[in-house]
């Protein structure tokens, strides 16, 4: 998705639009980063004294403060992003923390996606891999030629390690913090030299993670933990029907429970606001709201579905093309036809939505955790028609992103239910709102055809996706040849070597679900169809899955390899028992490269066990190993719940589901063993949030159909088709 | 009004009875630590010890509570166990987001204290109430053990 209009991020194309700035911190200190302060929305600098933009502030005490431009949802971006400064900053972790961004696609976009201050997409480190590392290296420079200056010696005599500037010849040791006030009087490098990989002590090493204290004594603030002086609680009911209207509510059975302060109400949805979240919650049941249903009154998913299905015969827009694949599918010995749906889905994150609005006669603050802050700045200000710059965000810790904290909904929803009080609210939803009211990854419906020649290989491939273009919503801009790029990724530039190949892109929008990304993205839904049907094509050449796929790798030494890693690592090949079996996906996306192999038992009741899953990992340069085991492992997990349980459905426009009875995930007593192993690369550094997420559902499923005969082509599992007769 | 103790500190709370625990903690006390994730105990983020037992708050009646002791995730480092569990979640990296970790922190304290060797079932059991959306139970399964040898001095 993200990654299709992605540029390097090197110094060189940044430094048209910014440059490095430096000046002098309030309170004593340095600070350094990408930018220029004239070009920055106002109200978003960091507080300095002379204002320029930041990545880093270096304090007397030589405590160095990384400024993260994306946000930590889990991901460890709150460690890694500190480590790329570090390592060319010459500091120890030790001396380093985080703050979060103010919001700013000026200061904190991330290149990798079109300069716009977001986290997602997998794209944190492919973004600032380089700019993180030329603001430390320009700010070690600042600090040696300070060092230089007081110690009257030329700076080539001059050396830095863990914080401190040393000249051997004498023997001094100068610190960092001594060094600032000097420093920021200095003009800031033009040129940067970043190490050479083999100088590197910190990015490659398993550093801890800085929010790991925080995150085990309870301290970690995350958005729905905000504490303002005066605030008060909210609880919220929108209408169970997208497109409905709140009809009518009983205020005064509402002000009847102790605590109740007031009650807020929308054109499509109520809230009641007390001096805590019960009162407000029995508050809002005694209001006993009523709504007007409107015209998804009666929309249930077939309908959708259905809608999909007609919609995906319409001729689709010419993704990608090589070759003839209709002269070539003609020509076949073999020819396979296939339908793969991909659900609905919700987040689903651990902490529910919630955001905490103060809104002033002639400003705002807002305390949310948010993966798009300055868009979010940006709608609330439009909603409440004051000045972008009166608009603030204060970021905090998320408690899980996947894609709903990309979205501002319920932050400009939260505006105005506060903008009807005089007091800071915090709205909360509840968990049934939370997942019925959820923006939801779209339903798509694929139909793919493929063709192989007498000696079953592999020459023709027709594709095409039909569902909700997000990024037309999203990124309007990247829409204007009709293809959404993220629909299609993943399905487009393949690892493998077909000669014929054309996949094509039919919008459909689904009516009364807001459809938004979720994790993995077009790569996650493009996988499970891809590398299903691989292993349909590989079954019908009589091949080994792993082999099948390996003959079609020739030009993908990356894909080959971390494939044939994933074999030997499972053991591939050897007998496994009644109703269990392996399968294998690959995947290649977000610049990085996975192989899973997913072990299953389906139970004679047709329920499916994942007992273990085999990860090999190629993402390049790996800048913390820790993080990128963690998010591996986190991405099988939260596939696997996808795979085997999730599903959102609509009956009479109302989603079905409501918390986790109904919506299930998966438990640590149904988790499997997870293995994994990083590929030692120099390449550059790519994705590492989604991808196992995203290779995570065909491995399963070419495992249920190695198990027990039966191809899963509409995710969920429906668990009847896998009973053992 | 209901009077109990948190982490040790008594405290009055003029409140509705029938207020669940949760909400008094985190509303009332603002102590933030104990989270919400669901509601309806399917959760266990709300998790929290009442005189040693693991409890989920978000089902339990403040007036339940009513002159005993709870502790909390801003407390439990002052048992051994707590204290134990905590520092093998730092050794081994367990936490992502970190939403769901005080109530896993908890409940492994718990699982611990009641069982000093447990098993690898024992672990999956008793942590199977607590969900985590970011999929850390690799490393809680891990933890988990190195937390129980700690405790034990081992
Ligand atoms: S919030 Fe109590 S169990 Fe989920
Ligand atoms: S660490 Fe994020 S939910 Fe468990």
């Amino acid at each position: 998705m993200l990654n299709a209009k992605s540029s390097a991020g090197g110094a060189g194309e940044l430094s048209r639009r910014r440059f490095l700035q430096a000046g002098a911190a309030i309170g004593g200190g340095l600070l350094i980063g990408w930018g220029d302060t004239a070009d920055a929305e106002p109200g978003s600098m960091p507080v300095a004294e002379f204002a320029p933009n930041a990545f880093i502030r270096i304090g007397r005490d030589g405590k160095v403060t990384v400024i993260s431009p994306s946000i930590e949802m889990g991901q460890g971006t709150y460690t890694s992003l500190p480590m790329l400064v570090a390592e060319e900053l010459d500091v120890d972790m030790s001396a380093v923390g985080f703050e979060h961004s103010p919001p700013s696609d000026k200061l904190y976009g991330n290149p990798a996606i079109g300069g716009a201050q977001i986290t997602g997409g997998s794209t944190a480190i492919r973004g600032f891999y380089k700019p993180m590392r030329e603001a430390g290296a320009a700010a070690r420079l600042m600090l040696l030629d300070a060092a230089a200056a007081k110690l009257a010696v030329g700076v080539v005599e001059l050396t830095t390690a863990n914080g401190h500037v040393i000249h051997a010849k004498s023997g001094q040791r100068i610190s960092y913090g001594a060094l600032v006030d000097d420093a920021a009087k200095l003009s800031v490098p033009s040129k940067v030299t970043l190490k050479d990989p083999s100088q590197f002590r910190i990015i490659g090493t398993p550093v801890k993670r800085l929010d790991g204290p925080e995150k085990v004594n309870g301290s970690a603030k995350f958005g729905i933990d905000a504490q303002v002086p005066g605030m008060k609680i909210a609880a919220i009911a929108i209408s169970p029907v997208f497109g409905g209207k709140l009809a009518s509510v009983n205020e005064a059975a509402a002000f009847a429970v102790p605590g109740v302060r007031q009650v807020a109400k929308l054109d499509e949805a109520v809230a009641v606001i007390a001096d805590h979240y019960w009162a407000a919650k029995k508050g809002l049941e005694a209001a006993a709201p009523k709504f007007d249903d409107g015209p998804n009154a009666k929309l249930d998913t077939a309908d959708i579905v259905a809608a999909l299905a007609k919609a995906s015969k319409r001729d689709g827009v010419v993704a990608k093309k090589e070759g003839n694949a209709a002269a070539a599918l003609g020509a076949a010995a073999v020819k396979l036809n296939s339908v793969y749906e991909n659900p609905f889905l919700a987040h689903a994150t651990m902490e529910p939505v919630n955001c905490t609005v103060h809104v002033k006669p002639d400003s705002c603050d807002i305390w949310v955790g948010t993966q798009i802050p300055s868009s979010a700045q940006l709608a609330v200000s439009e909603v409440l028609g004051i000045d972008r710059d009166k608009v603030s965000i204060h970021n905090s810790l998320l408690g899980g992103g996947f894609g709903r904290r990309l979205e501002f909904d319920f932050i400009v929803l939260a505006a105005r239910i506060a903008k009807q009080s005089s007091d800071p609210v915090k709205v909360i939803w509840s968990r049934e709102e939370d997942i019925q009211h959820d923006m939801y990854r779209p339903y798509y419906y694929d139909r793919i055809t493929a063709g192989l020649d007498g000696e079953g290989k592999l020459v023709a491939w027709k594709h095409r996706i039909t569902g909700s273009s997000i990024m037309a919503r999203f990124f309007p801009e990247s829409f204007k040849g009709g293809v959404d790029i993220d629909a299609v990724d993943g399905a487009t530039e393949l690892p493998y070597d077909i000669p014929n190949l054309l996949v094509d892109y039919v919008r459909e929008e689904p009516p009364g679900i807001p459809t938004a990304f979720w994790r993995g993205v077009g790569p996650t839904r493009n996988a499970y169809v891809v590398e299903s049907f691989i292993d349909e094509l590989a079954a019908a050449a009589k091949k080994d899955p792993v082999e099948f796929r390996r003959e079609l790798t020739g030009k993908s030494p990356r894909a080959r390899y971390v494939l044939d890693r994933v074999a030997a690592m499972s053991n591939w090949g050897t007998p496994m028992g009644p109703r269990k079996g392996r399968g294998v996906a690959l995947l290649s996306a977000f610049g990085s490269y996975v192989a899973e192999v997913a072990e299953v038992t389906v139970w004679d009741n047709g329920e499916v066990h994942v007992d273990r899953v085999f990860a090999v990992v190629d993402c390049g340069q790996v800048v913390n190993p820790n993080t990128v085991e963690a998010q591996i492992q986190s991405g099988i997990v939260f596939g696997i719940s996808a795979t085997l349980w999730g599903e959102i459905t609509l009956k009479d426009g109302r989603v079905q589901q409501s918390n986790f009875d109904s919506y299930r995930v998966l438990r640590i007593d149904e988790a499997p063993k997870i293995e994994v192993e990083v590929v030692k690369s120099s390449e550059a550094p790519g994705g590492i949030g989604e991808p196992g997420t995203s290779a995570l559902a065909p491995a399963v499923l070419n495992a249920v159909y190695a198990a027990t005969g039966v191809r899963v082509r509409k995710q969920p599992i429906d668990a009847a088709l896998l009973r053992s007769s | 009004m209901v009077n109990f103790s948190v982490n040790g500190a008594k405290v009055s709370v003029p409140i509705e009875d029938d207020t669940p625990l949760l909400w008094v903690i985190r509303d009332v006390l603002g102590m933030t630590g104990t989270k919400f994730g669901c509601g309806i105990g399917q959760c266990g983020a709300c998790t929290v010890h009442l005189d040693g037992e693991p409890i989920r708050s978000c089902l339990t009646q403040v007036s339940d509570v009513a002159d005993r002791e709870v502790t909390t995730i801003e407390g439990v480092g002052a048992t051994k166990a707590g204290k134990a569990v905590q520092q093998a979640w730092l050794n081994l990296e367990v936490v992502q987001c970190g939403y769901c970790q005080s109530g896993q922190i908890m409940t492994a304290a718990a699982l611990i204290a009641a069982t000093p060797e447990p098993s690898d079932t024992d672990i999956d059991q008793g942590m199977s109430g607590n969900i985590c959306r970011c999929g850390t139970y690799v490393r809680i399964r891990e933890a988990v053990k190195e937390a129980a040898k700690a405790a034990a001095g081992k």
